[in-house]
């Protein structure tokens, strides 16, 4: 994916209406009509979200010319979400290995603490 | 395993990153686990398989330090940096690049750990050169083959 390819796809899941439309496209295509209601928005303002995501080449439309419905196109999301992940994983795997150290010098540093008590009473 | 811990990662600006992460244990641990060469090498590995055969580390302003990771298949790779601020156990700044440069230059990367009743709250905020430069190192090398879920869309799209 070329950068300016993920900055539209990331412009266009700025926007809460947008992914809402997504998360309800995951569920199965919709057309336009399909969408005004649960969303309570105009046909025009539901177009125009459409239009945006399908810039970005997250829903692609159907031939059918009279209810072209939309479809949630999987892979620009999951290259978005696939880039952001990776960086995650590294931290989250690292800070589980951190976590584990951390208890080990907090062990570490209670025995030494304890040996240098023990030395006090003798 | 909970692996997902309580890490939280944001993009504040164009050109920042920004990790929250809490730790069990007063701040002085966790600036030693960031700080010493011995320590760093056990934990900041990312997923199974890295290693991190050469780790040096100059601690003091203008100190330089070098990271080199391994992974199984034999893949490497690099980064080097400098420290600005060196302020235990409470704050580390420096300026960092990897050895492919897939930032565009130079990172900053600040840490700030607040101790608050025996845990430390770790803020890492890394700021690039540029909008294209952050985007550009999060498709990079730190990607290493994985599976794409876009059903984590709320987890991306929330940060």
């Amino acid at each position: 994916m070329t950068p300016s390819r993920l900055d539209v796809t990331f412009a266009a899941l700025a926007d809460p209406t947008r992914r809402a439309i997504l998360a309800r496209l995951a569920t199965g295509e919709a057309t336009v009509n399909d969408l005004v209601k649960p969303f309570s928005l105009s046909q025009p303002a539901i177009s125009k979200h459409i239009k945006v995501l399908e810039r970005a080449g997250l829903v692609t439309r159907g031939r059918d010319a009279q209810r072209r419905p939309c479809r949630l196109a999987a892979k620009p999301l999951a290259e978005a979400t696939e880039w952001l992940e990776a960086y995650r994983r590294f931290w989250e795997h690292s800070f589980h290995h951190l976590d584990g150290l951390i208890e080990e010098m907090k062990a570490l540093e209670d025995k030494s603490a304890a040996e240098r008590g023990k030395g006090d009473l003798r | 395993m909970n692996v997902t811990g309580n890490l939280t990662i944001t993009t504040p600006s164009d050109t920042e990153l920004e990790i929250h992460r809490q730790f069990n244990a007063p701040a002085r641990f966790v600036f030693d686990a960031y700080t010493k060469p011995e320590l760093i090498r056990r934990w900041m590995l990312g997923p199974p398989g890295w290693t991190m055969p050469v780790c040096e580390v100059d601690l003091r302003v203008d100190g330089r330090f070098r990271y080199e990771w391994r992974n199984a298949e034999g893949a490497v790779m690099a980064m080097s940096g400098v420290f600005q601020e060196i302020d235990p156990p409470n704050r580390l700044v420096s300026t960092e690049r990897f050895d492919e440069d897939w930032t565009g230059g130079d990172t900053v990367t600040m840490i700030v750990f607040s101790e608050s009743e025996g845990k430390t709250a770790m803020s890492q905020t890394i700021r690039y050169s540029s909008k294209e430069a952050r985007d550009g190192a999060l498709r990079s090398g730190m990607a290493e083959g994985m599976e794409a879920g876009f059903v984590r869309l709320d987890e991306i799209v929330s940060a």
